[in-house]
This record gives C-alpha cells, structure tokens and sequence, in this order.
C-alpha cells in the first residue's frame, strides 16, 4: 500500500513538472509574439454587441454598465443589451435611468438562468461580434479596442480577455487574485497551443457565424463557458486570448461564496471535460486532446489521491505524537533546537517538489507581469501557498462527490 | 484550421523533466552518502575514545579512580544513535551500508557498557544501565524510544543502550540469549532485568532506584534557583 502511494506521488509529480514545463517553454517560444501585439491597434470597427446577463444584481449593475459606457469605441458601432434574468430585486427599476441611452437596449424575461439571458440577447442581435459582461464586472476602456485588433485575423472566432480581481483587500480576494494572475499566464499560454477549453464569461467576443454554425448557448452544468469552448474546439473554431485587454471581477469576500463558485467551475470543467471525452487523444484535437485536457482531468483526480495520502499521514503522525506524550505524562519541555545539516529532509521528492514549486513561482511572475502588475509585496503569494493548498481539496473533494453522484450544483 | 502536435516540443519538456527528476536523484544519494560519510567518521571517533577508556582502565591498577574521568561518551554514541535513526527512517529497509553501519553502532554501545559497568564496580561509583531492544516493523517500539529518550533527557546519570534485535551481529545475539530477550518487542532491560512489551514512563521511574530520580529532581532545581 505504501509503496502504491509512493509510486502514485511520484507519477503526480512527473504529470506536473512534465506540464509545468512544456507551458513555460510555450510561453518563452512565442515571447516576442507577445510583445509586438501589444502595440496594435485595429484598422476598423466591427459592429459589436455586449450583452450584460443581470439577475439580482442591483449592488454592481450601475458600475458595470457606467465602465461599458466609458469604452473607447465607437458608439454608433457598439450596442450594449441588458437582460434581466427575472430579477426580483430592484435591478430593472434601477436600470430604467438608461431608457433613453441609445447605445442601451433594456429586456425583461423571465428567470431561465445565465445561458437563456444569453440565448436571448444573441437572438436579438445582428452585431458581427457579440461578448458577454457579467454584472460583478468591469472593462478597461481600451479592453474592447484590443480585442477587435484579433478579429482582423479571419480565422479566429472568439477572443477571450485577461481577467483580474477587482480592488483585492482579503485574504480570500488575495488568494484569488494570485488564482487569476496564474490563470492569465494559462490562457495565453493555451492559446499559443490552440488548447483554450473556457471563453470566460466576462467578456469573451465571439464572431455572430459561432452561434450560427454551432448554435447558442446550453445549461451546461452552470459552465456554459467551458461548454462553449469544449463545441468550438469540437468544431476546430479557433479561440485566442487577448491578454492586455483587462476585465476585473468582483471576487467573493466570504469562503462561503467562494466555495460555492469554486465548486461550480471544478464541477462544472469535470462534468463538460466528460461530455467532451470524444476529443480525447484525438489527433485531430492537437494538444488540447493529447495534453491539455487529460491533464486537467489527471491533476484533479491526483491532487485529490495527494490529499488523502497526506491526510492519512499526517493523521498517523498526529496520532503517534499523542501517545508519545500521553505516555510520558504530558511533561515535556521544548526540544533544544541545534542546526546540524544532517536533519535537514533532503526526500527525493521534496527535492523535485521544490523545483515544481520554483517553476509555479515563475509562471504565476509571468502572470503578474502579463496582467500588468508589478510586484509590491508577496503577500498575496504567501497566502496562496500557505492557504489555498489547505482550502482547495474542500471544493475538489465535493466536485468529485457530486460528479460520482451525478448531483447538480447551483450558482451562489 | 491548423492543428498542429508540438512533438519536439513534448520530447523537450519530457527530457527536461527527465533531468529535474535525475538531478533530485543524484542528489538525494550524493547527501546520504555525505550523511553516512558523516556517521563512519563520528563512528570511529568513538571507536578510538573506547579504545583509549580501555586502555585508561587495563592501566586502572596501577593508578587511583581519580584520574579515570567520568567519560562522556554516553552523549556521542546517543547523538549518533539519533543520526542512525534519522538514516533508518528515510533509507529503504534493506540497506546494507546502512545494517553495517548499526552493527558497529551496536558494538560500540556493548564495549561502552562493559567499560562503564567495569569502572563502576571497581571505583565504587553508581550507574543505571537501560539495554533497549527493538525490532524495525514494531509499531510499540517507536514509543518506547520516545518514553527513553524523554527519560534520559530527564535524568542524565540513566544510561541507556539500544540495539536492533534483528542484527545477526554474534556479540549482540549473545547479549540477546544473555538476557531472555524474546517478543513481544519492544524489550528492555533494567540493571539486568528483562521486562518485556511497552513500558511508559511512570512504570520505569517504578523501577529506577530512588537515588537515581531525586537526584535529577535536585539537579533541576539547583539548576533553576541559577
């Protein structure tokens, strides 16, 4: 049993140095590309609509749509479509202040959930592009200028942008803000490997042909962005990430909400990467059926095997060191600490460990940097090392629950 | 749309893994060797303190008690019984350098014991002596060594010598048949009585003589009152 633990370790281990690796010699391969596009700008406008989903969201709503308003592009090309998911709050009210706004078209429906809003909107469009702002978001005014710049490229369908936490002030927020630095680093990353698997919600643009050929959006498991993006690599419709084009997102405050969303992506990528298994280890489907994806799969379910092995180890220990104190009577005095190299653990795997953990350091720097952030102070690194590691096998163990259990989950 | 398989780019990445996981190899058994390095050289420094205490004694005739120093040995051949663990606990079990290296970590600990307990009953002075025995895969046998440890940290006039059971040394083997060690492990021996099975540690202050606990008592307040 313990040498199956110990082999299974080892094979997580290599999984994650393997992709860690291959990642950053991507990103270092295509680093001038990187550069020169950042410089661009685009020749003409397409017609574009922002289609702003919005159920019980009086809180954020007005931010959300004053920063659409504030976007450096055209008006006359630009439509801003808010739709109502059946709000019971004070949201429609709140928005009828726009009636009059010619850029914004106000609808009411009833609560079907995110991806009819969506379905809704797209069905009253004639835009050529169409993107999607979730209500807890916010754009820079350059981020649609930036993306249009893709489309110039005929064949890429859907450009999706790099996301940031907004204003970070806890250690929840932090943490998370370190989340998505890594995954900004992800997404182009991915791109490069033509291997994106999510069009994020918050403002990902597709060209109107997408829905045309492959049609709208579906419940998906509450990821109808992951879904979106799993039926376009289906359809090899090429996706491709615009990471100086900056959303920031309102991130939850509270671990509880922060669960729940969590939960809802992890479930929500297993679920869709097991409807999607077709594409797996298909030629046709490049890195994102050979690499990508059953890397994703494999980590979840290793990182999972890792913690119940450390679980169960450290339970052990714990056990042992109560008898040891129970059996001299609790009276122990503090062990003399003296250095001496040779307690140091030099465990093989603590040492591939390490440069596992040097190499994450790098990618989530690259992240920093491709967000455009500079590095004030490391306190949102530590708290990501030192917390996440202890909080993320909570959603993980319920994703996998409620994916063995075929049992839904729920937006917030 | 163009797919495109980064083939050289996978063989890359695999062989660059291939050398980080090489490397933490390589490096792991340069360190254990430099540990074992480590363990030899403090092994055959004690060897020669032995060596110099039996010397020391065959001359004891010839000269008074005063001049034979309280050796203080013990603590060397502890520290490096705790090194020899720290090794047993992250080398596999079979290792042979490492089996060699606890035979002459066990021999050393019987010529200290014979040598103290020779001095002792020649120059009239008192000393506990505590024979450990344990066995690898004896779950109770880690606890004995913590309750030891605790103890001998605690009264530091408690002598105590621990020896694997499972060592085909012949001298260690004779201490064995000597003393009636046989399992349930762990088994220690106290002034040369054999108590076997699990023993904490109010049931070995039971046994050590009185003179041996007040003192320490004493010692540790004197120490405090400093």
């Amino acid at each position: 049993m313990f040498e199956l633990s110990n082999l299974l370790v080892y094979f997580s281990l290599f999984i994650s140095v393997f992709f860690e690796v291959f990642l950053l010699l991507t990103f270092l391969e295509h680093r001038t590309t990187i550069q020169s596009h950042q410089k661009m700008n685009p020749n003409s406008f397409p017609t574009a609509t922002i289609v702003v989903p919005c159920f019980n969201e009086e809180a954020s709503i007005f931010g959300t749509i004053e920063s659409l308003l504030a976007l450096d592009y055209p008006k006359d090309k630009l439509k801003i479509m808010i739709v109502d998911d059946g709000s019971t709050d004070n949201s429609w009210n709140l928005i009828q202040k726009y009636k009059d706004n010619p850029v914004i078209e106000l609808y009411k429906k009833e609560n079907g959930g995110k991806h009819t809003a969506l379905n809704f909107a797209i069905s009253h469009s004639q835009s050529e592009i169409l993107g999607c702002l979730d209500a807890d978001s916010f754009v820079a005014p350059n981020a649609l200028k930036k993306i249009v710049w893709h489309f110039e490229d005929p064949t890429v369908m859907s450009v999706v942008p790099s996301i940031k936490v907004f204003e970070p002030k806890n250690v929840f927020q932090k943490i998370q803000k370190v989340q998505y630095e890594w995954g900004i680093f992800m997404r182009k990353t991915l791109s490069f490997l033509n291997a994106l698997y999510v069009t994020p919600g918050p403002f990902s643009f597709f060209r109107r042909e997408v829905f045309e050929k492959i049609g709208p959006y579906r419940q998906a498991h509450n990821t109808e962005d992951c879904e979106m993006a799993l039926r376009m690599q289906r359809n090899h419709l090429k996706i491709t990430n615009c990471h100086d084009a900056y959303i920031y997102t309102v991130s939850p405050s509270k671990f509880k909400a922060l669960y729940r969303q969590q939960l809802r992506w992890v479930y929500g990528t297993l679920k869709n990467i097991i409807d999607y298994r077709d594409l797996l280890m298909k030629k046709e489907y490049g890195n994102l059926g050979f690499l990508v994806l059953p890397v994703v799969f494999i980590s979840a379910v290793s990182a999972l095997i890792v913690t119940i092995l450390f679980l169960a180890r450290a339970s052990i220990h714990l056990e042992q060191f109560f008898v040891n104190l129970r059996n001299i009577n609790f009276n122990f005095g503090w062990p003399e600490f003296s250095f001496d190299w040779f307690y140091i653990k030099t465990d093989f795997h603590l040492i591939v460990g390490l440069a596992a953990f040097m190499i994450v350091i790098s990618i989530i720097l690259i992240g920093k940097k491709l967000a455009g952030e500079k590095l004030h102070s490391a306190t949102d690194l530590i708290y990501f090392f030192i917390i996440y590691p202890f909080i993320a096998p909570i959603w993980l163990f319920k994703a996998f629950y409620n994916v063995l259990t075929d049992k839904k989950t729920v937006w917030r | 749309m163009e797919i495109k398989n980064d083939w050289k780019k996978y063989v890359i990445a695999f062989l660059i893994t291939v050398i980080i996981f090489a490397t933490a190899i390589f490096l792991t058994n340069y360190l254990n060797g430099k540990r074992m390095d480590n363990v030899r050289v403090i092994q055959d420094k004690i060897a020669i303190d032995i060596m110099s205490s039996e010397t020391q004694y065959s001359l004891l005739s010839e000269s008074s008690c005063k001049d034979v120093g309280k050796t203080t040995l013990s603590d060397e051949l502890n520290s490096l019984g705790q090194k020899l663990t720290f090794q047993e606990n992250s080398l596999a079990a079979d290792n042979q350098e490492l089996a060699l290296l606890k035979t002459y970590y066990s021999l050393l600990q019987i010529k200290d014991y014979l040598l103290v307990k020779k001095v002792a009953e020649k120059c009239n002075r008192k000393n506990v002596f505590i024979l450990y025995f344990y066995k690898n895969d004896c779950q109770d046998c880690n606890e004995q060594g913590f309750v030891l440890t605790h103890l001998r940290e605690k009264y530091p006039d408690l002598r105590v010598y621990s020896f694997d059971a499972g060592l085909n040394t012949p001298a260690l083997q004779t201490l064995v048949s000597m003393f009636e060690i046989k399992a349930p492990f762990p088994v220690i021996v106290i002034n040369e009585k054999t108590y076997p099975g699990l023993m904490d540690e109010n049931n070995i202050i039971k046994i050590l003589p009185t003179w041996l606990t007040a003192t320490s008592t004493k010692a540790t307040s004197t120490s405090s009152k400093n």
